[in-house]
């Protein structure tokens, strides 16, 4: 099991993610590929050891139906360039109410981190070679911020 | 103009320890070339051919004295003693070293000032017209919406990693200073029915895919200003291209879609958040506005007897009057600008010294405060009709009073080939080639108004798409020609320029601009300009000339 940083602790993830080549309905605490997951929806019902990973280029609408019956979806960033999952979390959280763990998955950088969080991300599984005590620090790199996000719902012109 | 508190220079203050730290990661070697650049260009720092150079943040133009003298200071303990005005009212400076790009940013921040987001695949500095407060056109003054997109575009979480970069202009004014229809959104401030609104373009641009921006939205009430934006954003950062980042930029993804289906796109996402904790309260609103308020102005009547003595006697002042001075709302002042055109130097270079007698000329006459324009430029927004006899004489002396505005020889030039590592080809040389062969005053004040805007590659920062006459630095097999396009504009009549025809060899150019001109001279009726004769006549006798000549 990966350490991953969840909550602002860092601890060792309950869940692992599977590629398509490996993912399988039987196994348990595995966070699925969308399109493996979808096609086999009717047999993952009900299952809260499941969860499901989207790529960046994947349209988080599809799992608006059912998104609060799982408890972790998983947002991969490709490149840590790539910022197709920050609104992608932004929406999971903000548009769909979503109540469960949001992760970050592959290109997870400690730059990166306090931006994810603002949008959503509550949990991080970091790319290799990256310090997750620093990842940890580099959370509160900025004390403020001027918008409405999901960590600071009032943007700053309502709270000056 | 606007002022810090403490939310704002903490941010700023903390964005330099950051990248502080990002830089020393770098130096010991546990960030690669490739993840600090990323970080370093979104402050600003790119790699250029000699040196790095390091592009400041000027939010919509505006410097008060005390930062131009921080400014003049940064050049001389950390540059070569000068900085250059860009054609998106920023300042760069050219010999920065990397390693003291923390210690340059810590110095800016004394003066609420930083480099965020000026470069990089992010939301860049919003820029406005350097009329606004004081143009005799406006409906209401741009800078105070300005500033609210600065702060909501500022480390905006979901907006860091977009597709390609993204630029802002805003305009409150009925002529179109700001460019706002070659921007990947325009805001124009709009009236109806007595309420002041929005009318929002997007999918505009220049660089290689030259485009018109779309009207998307005819009216936006003011209150929706951040929400609206963010819709755009959201649609952009999810659809907009990744896999080439020449077909990146929204307005790409705004002609594929088509305009009415991204903007029916934008409103579904809009419906999400409309009236959400982003939309402006009017305490907020006034809140903005408060850091834009009139000066104190004397009450003046529009004539005073000393100006108008001067414009008798003195026909140099009187020149440059008619060509740098423009009307201002309030009676009995103008507006000044100084035109950064000096031949021999790079178009939009200014030495510490020249910045230190602005920001001293900026106190004795206008209030502490400057604009940097687009057409690299600097404007002193309030100044007494009175004090221009007087202004102008010290200007003289720091040779910042040539009359060229507008001319021309007051050309738009990017840094080009001499320090932009992107560039196929100089520029700064064939600017400078063009102002010697067009040293004749009285024949360019007959000219009128013509613009000449060069690029030294694709990306256009030149903006030779919108130039009356473009000139663009292209590489044909490791040599240096220049491609020419003619009849753009980059203002209210905003149009591409159309090529003229093969490209040129660089000593061609004075020549080729030579020929465009006296065709222009020979065909004009009554007061045309350069674009209206050419609006008229069309590109072929333009092109016959100079390829006859040839």
């Amino acid at each position: 099991m990966p350490s991953i940083i969840k909550d602002r602790a860092i601890t060792e993830s309950e869940f692992t993610v599977n590629d398509v080549e490996n993912a399988s309905v039987d196994g348990s605490n595995a966070i699925l590929p969308l399109t493996f997951y979808l096609e086999h929806r009717d047999q993952l019902i009900g299952r809260n050891d499941i969860g499901v990973w989207l790529e960046a280029g994947d349209e988080i609408e599809d799992v608006a139906e059912f998104v609060n019956e799982l408890p972790i979806v998983a947002l991969n960033f490709p490149a840590f360039a790539d910022g197709r999952a920050y609104s992608s979390a932004n929406i999971l959280k903000r548009t769909m109410q979503y109540q469960g763990e949001i992760r970050a998955i592959g290109d997870v950088r400690r730059d990166q981190l306090s931006q994810m969080m603002h949008c959503g991300f509550n949990a991080f599984e970091l790319a290799d070679g990256q310090d997750a005590n620093k990842c940890l620090e580099a959370l509160d790199s900025f004390s403020d911020n001027y918008q409405s996000t999901v960590a600071t719902p009032e943007p700053l012109f309502r709270r000056r | 103009m606007y002022v810090y508190d403490k939310y704002d220079q903490q941010m700023v203050d903390e964005r330099v320890s950051q990248y502080r730290d990002q830089t020393n990661r770098f130096l010991s070697g546990e960030l690669s070339d490739e993840e600090f650049l990323h970080l370093r260009l979104r402050n600003g720092l790119y790699i250029q051919r000699l040196a790095p150079m390091l592009r400041i943040a000027v939010p919509y133009g505006m410097l008060s004295s005390r930062q131009l003298r921080k400014l003049a200071e940064i050049t001389r303990l950390f540059d070569k003693g000068y900085a250059h005005f860009t054609t998106r009212q920023n300042v760069q400076l050219n010999w920065p070293k990397l390693e003291e790009v923390p210690d340059i940013l810590a110095a800016l921040a004394s003066v609420e000032m930083h480099a965020i987001q000026t470069s990089g695949n992010c939301i860049r500095n919003t820029t406005s017209d350097q009329y606004a407060g004081v143009a005799t056109d406006e409906i209401e003054d741009s800078r105070p919406w300005a500033e609210l997109i600065r702060q909501w575009s500022t480390f905006h979480p979901e907006f860091n990693w977009l597709p390609r970069k993204f630029k802002i202009a805003v305009t409150g004014a009925r002529e179109d200073r700001a460019a706002v229809q070659v921007h990947d959104i325009g805001v124009r401030i709009v009236e109806k029915d007595g309420e002041t609104g929005f009318q929002i373009l997007a999918g505009g641009g220049l660089g290689r895919t030259p485009v018109i921006a779309p009207v998307i939205r005819e009216f936006l009430p003011k209150q929706h200003l951040l929400t609206y934006l963010e819709a755009i954003l959201r649609v952009y950062n999810r659809y907009g291209r990744r896999d080439n980042k020449y077909k990146a930029r929204i307005k790409i993804l705004v002609r594929a879609m088509k305009p009415e289906v991204f903007a029916e796109k934008v409103d579904a996402e809009w419906e999400t958040i409309k009236d959400g904790p982003e939309t402006l309260t009017d305490a907020e609103i006034d809140r903005a506005k408060s850091f834009f308020t009139k000066p104190p102005y004397e009450a003046l009547t529009d004539i005073d007897a000393g100006y108008e003595q001067a414009l008798k006697d003195d026909f140099a002042f009187k020149t440059w009057i008619g060509r740098n001075v423009k009307a201002h709302q309030q009676p009995g002042y103008a507006i000044v600008n100084l035109a950064i055109k000096e031949t021999g130097v790079a178009p939009g270079d200014v030495t510490d010294d020249q910045i230190e007698t602005i920001a001293d000329l900026a106190d004795k006459y206008s209030f502490g405060e400057i604009r940097v324009t687009h057409e690299q430029n600097a404007t002193l927004a309030d100044v007494k009709q009175a004090d221009l006899y007087g202004m102008w004489k010290e200007l003289c002396a720091a040779e910042l009073a040539t009359p060229n505005l507008g001319l021309l020889t007051d050309i738009i030039c990017c840094p080009g080939g001499d320090y932009c590592s992107l560039a196929n080809a100089k520029s700064i040389p064939v600017a400078e080639a063009i102002q010697r062969r067009f040293d004749d005053l009285d024949y360019l004040h007959d000219l009128g108004n013509l613009d000449i805007n060069i690029s030294g590659c694709m990306n256009a920062c030149g903006h030779h798409h919108v130039g009356n006459i473009g000139i663009l630095g292209v590489d044909k097999k490791g040599e240096e020609w220049y491609q020419v396009s003619i009849g753009g504009s980059g203002y209210s009549n905003a149009a591409l320029a159309q090529i003229l025809g093969p490209s040129f060899a660089r000593n061609q150019i004075p020549d080729v601009v030579d020929q465009l001109v006296s065709l222009y001279v020979e065909q004009r009726q009554e007061d045309e300009q350069f674009v209206d004769t050419f609006n008229r006549v069309g590109i072929a006798p333009f092109k016959e000339r100079v390829y006859a000549a040839k």
